[in-house]
């Protein structure tokens, strides 16, 4: 197959996947910084491109409510959105997976008001993390492109039905120019496939009714079904990253580890600041420090018996989270990481720390600094502190 | 347009059964809407008692698909299935001709509905919007909207030591519809049914945003009778407080002028809402006032947009 190799931003790479999957109906509202994705897509739109019906609604609610219209019609279905247009999204947000739409959505991570900020941090994701929406982390452009274009695929999937969303952290990947392989767009379409709702509001010879009032006697038997679906798609993430592996070349799974096999020192950390940590270790690993990462891809749902056969061979863990969830515990990633090892009574040192706040730059440094915390803390000369501030003004 | 007789002789799409209460004015504007649609046909709703009566699970009222997905998003989540049916009609995978229809109440529209139904006209959607105006937020028990008339006792504007009712005159939600410059705007009653199908079967016939304000009483929530449902419906359009309009391409036409227009009293009389607001008689003056002013701006509107 031949590639094209290009450099994108991870807004274009983001939108030049919308092209090639070239959905039915696109609906959307600009928000800084995944504003540029649907600006380019209209371009798309207007160009003749895509056969898209782009609708231009009025407010982030509305995005996520038409999302919901077309899907229900039958209609392949995208968005984007970032930090206060997903957290308007919000209530919608879990209708989409309550009534079980494949829709598919580009979050720019972006954090929440207030104080009002647009730059990177995970708090709008984290917060919609019970969403019932399956949420799946970059690291950079091409994990971006590369999971967008398998969105769909686990969306759509009859055994899943729920809808996707692929997130990228806001400016660091969505704007910032990286080298991207792109695949030719007859072979996208071909992985993509074409799509055949199950059941549709626009069948009027077999009229359903969506949206019903379901209540004591089946409301639970309804979550329970969603439940199943969650689980169900643990297997179909992996199915379909190994076969875009052998269709593309890189195969995708829940999780990436980065010299973990010999590590006594892990970190676990998601989207971009990934790529910082592969060159801490790197540097570590010179001066004999054995670090190790875990990068988390997929968040929900969550990769909890996974994490913790990596982490049970480490000395010290820490987690990183780049959101705040005011528990005075730790960030959620961490929470849920340390629940995933109770589960699988892995007993290992683990310290959490919140990084990254409203676009706050996070350098190799910072993350040597976390290495040798865990070193110290292995040896017994420090114990684990639970969401420690990296990089606070004095 | 057709006569309830003539209507009784076709099916029926809005199954009996559905547990809204009898004699309630909802239901009616549905079988005015769906009787007067000739092509297959695709329901959205708003939360309110239309969904909650007729949507029970495991058991479904509708005999056409049906949408429901919040509160606030009826506009925008009917702009979805029209958005989608247009884009796959372009391409060929379907090929009938569908018509889509929201429905909504007075909270669903005039309040927490609004933005959505704004921008879904705004953007010119071949749909029907058809706000079910019982006057109040009846579904969670009888607060004040803002369509709520003026002296109106309800749960949040209880007719008090100091305070009488409702404080406010409602909002002008149909003349709001109209500055949208969309192709058909309309007010009707649930109890003149040929005046109601009349004017649903003109928005289907025309392609583009269409906007349909129905009066559908409310037997809990306006305290009356239950046989009262009609008289009621009608009466209010003899005192000209809801008028029985329409304005096509900009031009007002009003459809039904009373004889004799009624005081708003002879109104007001016939329900409990309004027992305190009869015992205060500059307010209903001014009340009266108001709507006088209002039905004489309405005339002169009808005569200014029909000038040659």
């Amino acid at each position: 197959m031949e590639k094209t190799i290009t450099a994108r931003t991870g807004n274009e790479a983001m939108a030049e996947a919308m092209r090639q999957i070239n959905p039915d109906v696109c609906a959307a509202y600009p928000i800084t910084p995944a504003t540029e994705i649907m600006q380019i897509f209209a371009g798309f739109v207007n160009d003749g491109k895509v056969k898209t019906n782009l609708i231009t609604v009025e407010s982030e609610h509305s995005a996520m409510s038409a999302c919901i219209g077309s899907a229900a019609a039958g209609a392949r279905t995208m968005t984007a959105t970032s930090s206060q247009g997903l957290a308007l999204m919000h209530e919608i947000l879990f209708i989409a997976s309550g009534i079980r739409l494949p829709i598919v959505m580009a979050d720019v991570n972006r954090a929440l008001s207030a104080p009002i900020n647009i730059h990177c941090d995970h708090s709008d994701t984290m917060a919609e993390r019970d969403s019932g929406w399956i949420q799946i982390f970059s690291e950079n452009t091409q994990e971006a492109y590369d999971s967008m274009l398998q969105a769909n695929r686990i969306a759509e999937h009859k055994d899943v039905q729920t809808p996707v969303m692929v997130t990228t952290d806001g400016f660091i990947i969505s704007h910032g120019m990286e080298r991207l392989e792109m695949y030719p767009d007859a072979e996208v379409q071909k992985f993509v496939g074409e799509y055949k709702a199950q059941y549709t509001v626009l069948d009027t010879d077999h009229p359903i009714t969506v949206g019903s009032l379901v209540l004591t006697d089946y409301y639970l038997e309804y979550k329970k079904a969603q439940h199943e679906a969650m689980k169900t798609a643990k297997r179909v993430i992996l199915e379909v990253g190994k076969e875009f592996g052998k269709t593309f070349g890189k195969e995708y799974g829940l999780i990436e580890t980065y010299k973990t096999d010999d590590a006594d020192f892990i970190i676990v950390v998601m989207g971009s600041t990934a790529g910082t940590t592969k060159a801490a270790i790197e540097e570590l690993r010179q001066e004999g420090i054995k670090a190790g990462l875990l990068k988390i891809r997929v968040f929900r749902p969550f990769p909890a018996e996974e994490i913790a056969a990596v982490l049970s061979k480490a000395k010290a863990v820490a987690v990183l989270d780049r959101c705040e969830s005011m528990s005075n515990q730790a960030g959620p990633v961490a929470v849920e990481v340390k629940s995933g090892l109770y589960d699988a009574g892995v007993k290992v040192p683990l310290a959490s720390y919140i990084y990254g706040l409203g676009g706050r730059e996070i350098y190799i440094e910072d993350l040597k600094n976390v290495y040798r915390e865990l070193k110290n803390i292995s040896e017994g000369k420090s114990k684990p502190e639970q969401a420690k501030y990296i990089g606070l003004k004095e | 347009m057709s006569s309830p007789k003539q209507a009784a002789a076709v099916e029926n799409k809005l199954n009996g059964g559905h547990r809204a209460c009898a004699g309630c004015g909802f239901p009616i504007a549905i079988k005015e809407v769906l009787s007067s649609c000739k092509d297959p046909i695709v329901v959205v709703s708003a939360t309110g008692c239309l969904e909650v009566t007729t949507t029970i699970y495991p058991y479904s009222a509708w005999k056409v698909p049906f949408l429901h997905n919040a509160f606030e998003n009826a506009g925008a989540t009917c702009s979805g299935v029209e958005g989608a049916y247009q884009s796959l009609k372009k391409q060929g995978k379907i090929t009938k001709n569908i018509k889509f229809v929201a429905f909504g109440g007075d909270g669903g529209t005039y309040d927490i509905g609004l933005q959505s139904l704004s921008g879904a006209m705004e953007r010119g959607h071949d749909m029907l919007y058809v706000c079910n105006n019982n006057e109040a937020y009846m579904n969670t028990g009888v607060q004040r909207s803002s369509a709520t008339p003026k002296g109106t006792s309800t749960t949040t504007s209880p007719a008090g030591k100091v305070i009488n009712g409702k404080q406010q005159n409602p909002k002008d939600l149909t003349e709001i519809m109209v500055a949208h410059n969309i192709p058909y705007v309309a007010q009707t009653t649930v109890g003149m049914w040929p005046d109601a199908t009349k004017k649903f079967e003109k928005a289907f016939s025309i392609t583009g945003a269409k906007f349909v304000n129905i009066y559908a009483p409310c037997i809990p929530g306006w305290g009356y009778d239950n046989s009262q449902t009609i008289k009621i419906s009608k009466l209010v359009a003899d005192t000209c407080m809801f008028p029985i309009y329409e304005v096509e391409n900009g031009k007002y036409k009003i459809n039904y002028k009373p004889s004799t227009k009624l005081p708003i009293t002879e109104f007001y009389k016939t329900q409990t809402r309004f027992k305190a607001l009869l015992k205060d008689e500059a307010a209903i003056a001014s009340i009266q006032a108001y709507y006088d002013a209002k039905w004489a701006r309405l005339l002169l509107m009808e005569e200014a947009t029909n000038k040659a």
